[in-house]
């Protein structure tokens, strides 16, 4: 009994219950008659999707500034990288001259722009936790917020010549969501656009199987993210760095600048903060600006708290399992609740349950055993 | 020397108080940007300054408790906002279906006070972010109640305020034949006529007590219900009984009102303080300046534009009366144990624990309070809104509260009567200039709206980012740079004694 109780503590209540949640929601869905290959496919797609901006997390809490509120950052960093590159494609005219090499170059500008602008953000975002460390959720938080708000104001004023980004008839401010169809929307991960629009040679990065479609594309990157995450945790400075996140009176005595390798965790953060959005909404076909990020730092640390990290451990493992069972929850509840009773927004709702109560049960399990 | 010192004072003043003057410089360009009339201003902030001060008053007592800012304040606003579908549901209306909101809301909101506390309790430190994460937490569960709960499990048979299909609230909940103006719309005579009554109970009750030898009767007591009963008598006389008789009360005159009761109070200080008790170290100087800042403030509502003004704005009566009345017990409770507790308590919980205080049973008390007075305050906001956004009404006012608050100059320790009323005053004066301002700057009003958004997240930002730093500064040892300076200010006073 006292060992069921340990291992209980040790796995977490409520990962055991969202996991057995899943399960039924996944048994119940495909009980009633849901194509099991659409499900597959859909569960796949989302968390691919997602997967990214979970990953981000791991820099942050590993050296030592815990869940990375302030993913909004590079996410914001992302989305401007995206509507710039965007902009660049539409009016050097590329579209015609590359033809299917369009979307490819725009999705590498869109890339390298949004890395340079999260770097030097994260930069000195990281500088400012570092002023304030102990409190650094709170602050990351509102940091966030505001960044949002600030961006609000950013593609209010933007003007641009793409009229796939820019309002009709306004000619001022940018869209709520502007749709990537003819740009790099989909092209890494959906079948319909690759098999449509590019050379033979590059019909392997998506394609159906037996009604399952297979992002290759899309896997391949995110093994890519997770490779680099993992080369760089073993490297000298991960682990200095790692190192700092768990003991920093301990590491600093040892020699290493806790501060540095502290700012070093939020530029890869916020760096992947900007790769991932890209992502998501190369994987989404839209870009959504405005409020739409406002909470995605939210659910990806509630994702990577659901996969089995706290907010001074994080490893790949916790975002593979966290990303599966939080975004595949909200997957498979959508057609068990079309059946079941008829309110589409009880996903939403689930959603904002799930992932709340999570973070709450992580931040008590945190700061509840060390105080008292 | 002198000129120096109240140059240096300035100095200071200004520097602790830089938020709210930067704020007030925003504000000020703000409007001079929109053009819009004086009379629109004063009209808007003084409706904003009713709905919402009480919501901002209610974070002051966590502050002061060291729970800091009160983000889980959305419970509170979510409990009034049950009480508030059911009592529309069942057909109340008027200022007794208002009084039967508070009565449900209340213990609703004592309870989730009660069981934020204890969740607090375990997550000392990290209380605010709690907070936060607590409001989402409970607007999931909110949603799950509105949108499933009511009308899938418990039904309810009433096609103005559920989906056509049965399940779930609408989203948009009219309060115009039942609630709306509830508090705003109470004659002021009524008003009279019930603090009459309230004070006749009290002292009955306390006169029989008194007769029973259980309770002594003071001096106060009886001059209280003097006070009261004459005021009531005055009310019988024609000319004030119809004055009294408007629910609404012309700016004008309540800064008349205002005017006097302040001059008067500070003779009363005067007398109370020179004549009565003597104290020798009672400067007169002081409630003087303010009588003369009153006749000041008076002979300027002669100037015609202002006159203009204040006499085309009206304002309700009982919102202010309870707001005024919030004061007071933000202020009172410090003068109780309980007060001197939670003071104790915010200041330092190992001090509170060996001073014999139950330092946890303190801070649930301080939450209960906090979160019953938001339930409270969110029924002022929404029976003067009106309508009764389902999914919406309760999302941002922590957010916009603690903003207020922050913009009157309060820090996350320290938050006063005074900040939350200029940062209420300040905050929303930007609310209503801003969009317009942002049109005639970038011919976008949406550019505006974002604006204040973005000024209130940052505001919050900010505060919290510079409460940070003051504690991980006083962590690694160094002396926080703010102490070194006032420690220069305390040497030269001393020098200035000795010379």
């Amino acid at each position: 009994m006292k060992k069921l109780k340990t291992m209980l503590d040790k796995f977490g209540l409520p990962r055991l219950i969202i996991g057995l949640f899943f399960i039924v929601l996944l048994v119940t869905s495909l009980a009633i008659g849901f194509d099991p290959g659409v499900l597959f496919s859909d569960v796949l797609r989302r968390v691919l999707m997602f997967s990214i901006l979970v990953l981000a997390m791991i820099p942050g809490v590993q050296s030592g500034i815990g869940m990375n509120f302030g993913i909004s950052l590079g996410i914001s960093a992302g989305l401007l990288g995206a509507v710039l590159a965007m902009e660049v494609s539409y009016l050097s005219s590329w579209t015609e001259k590359l033809g299917a090499g369009n979307p490819w170059l725009t999705l590498l500008l869109a890339l390298a722009i949004g890395i340079t602008l999260a770097a030097i953000l994260g930069f000195v975002y990281g500088l400012l936790l570092n002023r304030v460390k102990g409190s650094e959720m709170t602050v990351s938080t509102y940091v966030g917020f505001s960044v949002i708000a600030f961006m609000n104001i950013v593609w209010l004023s933007l003007t641009f010549q793409n009229g796939e980004l820019s309002w009709p008839l306004q000619g001022k401010g940018l869209r709520n969501t502007a749709s990537l169809a003819g740009s790099f929307g989909g092209i890494l991960s959906e079948p319909a656009v690759i098999q449509n629009t590019q050379p033979a040679g590059l019909k392997w990065i998506a394609f159906n199987v037996g009604g399952v479609s297979i992002p290759l594309g899309l896997i391949l990157v995110f093994i890519l993210c997770a490779f680099i995450i993992w080369l760089f945790l073993q490297s000298k400075a991960g682990i200095a760095m790692s190192a700092g996140g768990e003991n920093p009176t301990f590491t600093l005595a040892s020699g290493i600048n806790v501060d540095r390798t502290r700012i070093l965790g939020t530029v890869i953060s916020t760096v992947f903060g900007a790769v991932g959005i890209i992502m998501y909404a190369q994987t989404y076909g839209f870009l959504q600006l405005y409020n739409a990020p406002l909470m995605m730092g939210f659910a990806s640390v509630a994702a990577i708290l659901i996969g089995g990290a706290s907010v001074n451990r994080a490893a790949i493992p916790h975002v593979i399992i966290g990303t599966l069972l939080f975004q595949g929850i909200l997957v498979t509840a959508l057609p068990v609740v079309n059946v079941v009773i008829e309110i589409g927004t009880l996903p939403e709702v689930l959603r904002i349950i799930i992932s709340n109560g999570i973070i709450l049960y992580a931040l008590s399990k945190a700061k509840g055993g060390s105080s008292s | 020397m002198k000129i120096k010192s109240i140059s240096k004072s300035i100095g200071s003043y200004l520097f602790e108080n830089k938020v709210m003057i930067a704020f007030a410089a925003v504000c000020l360009a703000a409007i001079i940007l929109s053009g819009s009339p004086l009379s629109f201003i004063v009209d808007g902030v003084i409706t904003r300054v009713g709905r919402n001060t009480f919501t901002v008053l209610a974070l002051i007592i966590p502050v002061i408790a060291g729970l800091g800012l009160n983000f889980g304040m959305v419970i509170g606003a979510v409990a009034a906002q049950i009480a508030l579908f059911w009592v529309v549901h069942w057909g109340y209306s008027g200022f007794g279906g208002m009084m039967l909101c508070v009565l449900l809301a209340t213990p609703i909101a004592a309870f989730f006070g009660y069981l934020v506390g204890s969740l607090f309790n375990r997550m000392k430190g990290t209380e605010m972010i709690a907070g936060l994460i607590l409001g989402y937490f409970a607007d999931g569960l909110y949603q799950l109640l509105f949108l499933v709960i009511i009308g899938g499990v418990i039904p309810v048979n009433n096609p103005t305020l559920i989906i056509s299909h049965g399940v779930g609230v609408k989203n948009t909940i009219d309060l115009s034949d039942n609630l709306k103006y509830s508090i705003d719309a109470i004659r002021m005579l009524d008003i009279l006529t019930i603090a009459f009554y309230v004070v006749l109970a009290i002292t009955v009750v306390k006169l029989i007590l008194h007769l029973l030898k259980k309770y002594t009767l003071k001096r106060g007591d009886l001059i209280q219900f003097v006070i009261i009963a004459v005021l009531f008598a005055i009310s019988y006389i024609p000319v004030v009984e119809t004055f009294l008789f408007a629910d609404r009360l012309v700016l004008l005159n309540a800064v008349t009102v205002g005017l006097i009761a302040v001059g008067v109070y500070q003779l009363y200080i005067i007398v109370q303080k020179k004549f009565i008790k003597k104290e020798p170290a009672f400067s007169i100087v002081k409630p003087l300046i303010t009588i003369a800042l009153c006749a000041g403030i008076y002979a300027a509502t002669y100037i015609p534009e202002l006159e203009a003004v204040l006499l085309t704005v009206k304002m309700s009566v009982l919102p202010f009366l309870l707001i005024a009345a919030l004061c007071l017990f933000n202020q009172k409770i410090l003068d109780t144990r309980l007060g001197q507790n939670m003071r104790t308590v915010g200041q330092s919980q190992s001090v509170a624990l060996a001073s014999g205080i139950n330092v946890d049973q303190t801070r649930v008390i301080a939450m209960i309070i906090s979160t019953v007075l938001a339930s409270w305050g969110q029924l002022i906001y929404l029976q003067n809104i009106g309508t009764f956004a389902t999914y919406g009404a309760h999302l941002q006012i922590a957010q916009f509260a603690i903003a207020a608050l922050l913009v009157g100059g309060a820090s996350v320790q320290k938050a006063t009567n005074k900040q939350a009323i200029i940062g209420v005053i300040l905050f929303h004066t930007l609310f209503i200039v801003a969009p317009q301002a942002g049109k005639n700057l970038f011919d976008n009003a949406q550019i505006g709206e974002y604006f204040r958004v973005f000024v209130s997240y940052g505001v919050i930002a900010l505060s919290l980012a510079m409460h940070a730093w003051k504690i991980a500064e006083k962590k690694t040892g160094e002396p926080p740079q703010e102490s070194s300076s006032l420690e220069v200010g305390r040497e030269t006073s001393k020098e200035m004694n000795a010379s």
